[in-house]
């Protein structure tokens, strides 16, 4: 919902985080649909991505530690052109299945930002200015989607978000189906 | 009346309207929603979630379903996604799916043995390859899938992009989707493709030139003469890779060799051909003159590292890798055979024929695209006894896969490939380096163990006939 605000600490990668990297393709055959296995896409979120790009500005720190399933993490930071690459749906899903909440980037690659929206799994905000020399991985952040701001409570600073735009309706309905439905083109 | 690009005139003809400008959502009613192995799974879970355990799809002959991603791998997960899409075609009597049908699985290893005549078997192997050949692309149309590369398609003159589960599902059930119009980009090439180039070379230089997020949200154009002069394959090969600068969709023009393929393929009688009205609006062009170009390669770890394979000539090399919806079509696969033919390869090199017509025609075709002659190696025979290691149709190597794919990078090595995706761990271990190129340089390559720059072995042009058409 985009009248959310959101609190936690934040977890920063850089620039042209694909979706390969977000969930490589060898956890792909994990089933999405079963619930059980489902978990499994929330243990790897995010481990193909480098280990000197594992939280920024350090580094190798991992998103979920090993053989967990949930990340302390409840904001991704990204640079430009996040979510490149496969169009696969599991890549949101992984973040959103660790724990995750809300991702702020620069901007993002279309399908990943539209499997966000439509299926419902993360909120895809679009920053002002670039975060990722801004936000340290751990920092406390506030995301306020209403406000159009994230508060860094490490440093003190604020930063400007974009309006969430055209896709507002349905991220404000939970994802395309149910906008459907409100919409009444589907039962 | 405004003045439209083809895209838009696609995207209003299926919004019921009689124009749409660049930004604006449409509701559009799809054409055919294809899906995979990878993504089926996912996609019938949530239509089963959303519409209902006893739901029916909207058009059960508009629904391919083609299992290529992980099929020729011990994982049990695998074998079961697959059944996950067998029970759901017999469930929906869905007309078009392509079954693996797995012979003998070794019961020690659990590995399933491949088709041994590629004329003998139902399966295809790489979705945009078979989508064309079995006649699901026709111009004018708009064409879902559940891969980014579905952009290829838009070499037919129509609508084609990538898409999620949830999307595939919402098509599924509906037939329609929301769509933001993109407005387009046009890129432009004069004279004529030279004999050491492919397509492979233009879209290098292209993705170079705007970089990898250089089209986001935007139609890609090819145009000019120069894209008239490539066959349908190879156009295939600039629209694939849209998705690599971030393209929502890759388009190029309708002409009598697109008109010819999908006369002789399509399953549908009719479609409709769109071009750009003259003066239509682009947000951005650039030109490029064929004859000045040269042969490219993308350094690892981004498909637009982009460099010219001679200043790479230093580059020490592990592994070749010829394969992909991208290179593993069979004009792909003559252009590398007839720098091979009668050479050994001195690096492993690994072949995986894009799809299950492009194995059986590496047999029956020539170095020439022509049907073989007494005496004269078959494609496949040239690659074979260059030393090749020719794989079963599939995704394989590409995506890296599970751990027992052919071709797999298991170690951080420097791999040449046809494939379009060099991203970090992209084909398996995560400092492997993958170096982009076309099936003459990764050929090329593959002879020396160096990045080398196909000139030093093509001089003539390269014949591949009516191969991959009819």
């Amino acid at each position: 919902m985009s009248n959310q605000t959101i609190t936690g600490k934040a977890y920063v990668m850089g620039d042209d985080i694909d979706t390969d990297q977000i969930i490589p393709a060898e956890y792909l055959a994990y089933n999405p649909s079963d619930p059980e296995e489902r978990k499994f896409f929330g243990m790897y979120a995010n481990i193909g991505v480098p280990k000197g790009q594992r939280g920024l500005p350090e580094g190798n720190t991992p998103f979920v530690p090993e053989g967990e399933f949930k990340t302390e993490y409840t904001v991704v930071i990204g640079g430009k052109n996040f979510g490149c690459g496969s169009s696969r749906e599991h890549a949101p899903l992984a973040i959103a299945e660790a724990g995750a909440k809300v991702v702020v980037a620069e901007f993002y690659a279309r399908i990943f930002f539209r499997n966000c929206v439509n299926g419902g799994y993360l909120l895809p905000c679009e920053s002002v200015e670039r975060l990722v020399d801004e936000i340290k991985t751990g920092d406390e952040v506030t995301v306020d989607i209403d406000g159009g701001k994230i508060t860094n409570h490490a440093s003190g600073k604020t930063h400007s978000l974009h309006p969430l735009g055209d896709a507002t309706p349905i991220i404000d309905a939970g994802g395309v189906f149910a906008y459907a439905r409100q919409e009444g083109m589907i039962q | 009346m405004p003045k439209m690009t083809m895209t838009e005139k696609i995207f209003a003809a299926h919004a019921g309207k009689t124009s749409v400008t660049p930004g604006e959502n449409v509701w559009v009613n799809v054409d055919v929603l294809m899906t995979h192995d990878v993504c089926g799974p996912g996609t019938i879970g949530i239509f089963k979630k959303e519409f209902g355990p006893d739901a029916k799809v909207w058009d059960k002959t508009r629904i391919p379903i083609i299992p290529d991603h992980y099929i020729f791998t011990a994982d049990g997960k695998c074998h079961r996604n697959i059944q996950i899409l067998r029970d759901f075609v017999k469930e929906q009597d869905i007309k078009y799916y392509y079954d693996p049908d797995f012979l003998d699985t070794d019961e020690g290893s659990g590995m399933p043995n491949p088709y041994r005549d590629p004329t003998k078997t139902n399966y295809k192997g790489v979705c945009h390859k078979a989508l064309p050949e079995e006649g699901h692309c026709r111009p004018g149309e708009i064409l879902l899938g559940t891969d980014s590369h579905t952009c290829t398609a838009g070499a037919f003159g129509q609508f084609a992009s990538g898409v999620g589960n949830t999307d595939a599902a919402f098509t599924m059930g509906t037939g329609k989707t929301w769509l933001k119009t993109p407005p387009t980009m046009k890129f432009t090439f004069h004279g004529e493709i030279p004999p050491y180039l492919t397509a492979k070379d233009l879209i290098l230089a292209v993705i170079g030139e705007i970089g990898v997020a250089g089209a986001t949200y935007k139609t890609m154009y090819f145009a000019g003469e120069g894209i008239s002069s490539l066959t349908l394959e190879d156009r295939m090969t600039l629209t694939n890779m849209a998705i690599e600068a971030g393209g929502k969709n890759g388009v190029c023009d309708v002409d009598q060799k697109t008109l010819d393929y999908v006369q002789a393929r399509s399953n549908r009688p009719e479609w409709e051909v769109f071009k750009d009205d003259p003066g239509c609006n682009y947000v951005f062009e650039h030109e490029w003159d064929l004859s000045t170009m040269e042969p490219m390669v993308a350094k690892p770890h981004s498909p637009d590292n982009k460099d010219t394979a001679r200043n790479c000539s230093d580059v020490e090399l592990d592994q070749a890798y010829i394969g992909s919806c991208t290179g593993g079509k069979i004009t792909d696969m003559i252009m590398a055979a007839n720098i091979l033919n009668g050479n050994q390869v001195k690096i492993p090199t690994f072949v995986v024929p894009g799809s299950t017509e492009v194995h059986q025609d590496m047999l029956t075709l020539g170095l020439d695209g022509e049907k073989v002659k007494d005496g004269e190696p078959s494609v496949y025979a040239a690659l074979e006894k260059a030393g090749c290691t020719i794989g079963p149709s599939g995704c394989s190597a590409c995506l890296g896969g599970p751990s027992d794919t052919f071709g797999r990078l298991n170690e951080p090595k420097a791999c040449i490939s046809t494939t379009n995706r060099n991203f970090p761990g992209r084909m398996g271990h995560k400092e492997a380096g993958v170096y982009l190129a076309s099936p003459l340089t990764a050929a090329a390559s593959a002879l020396t163990g160096k990045v080398t720059d196909p000139r030093e072995f093509v001089s003539e042009p390269i014949l591949t006939g009516s191969a991959g058409v009819l």
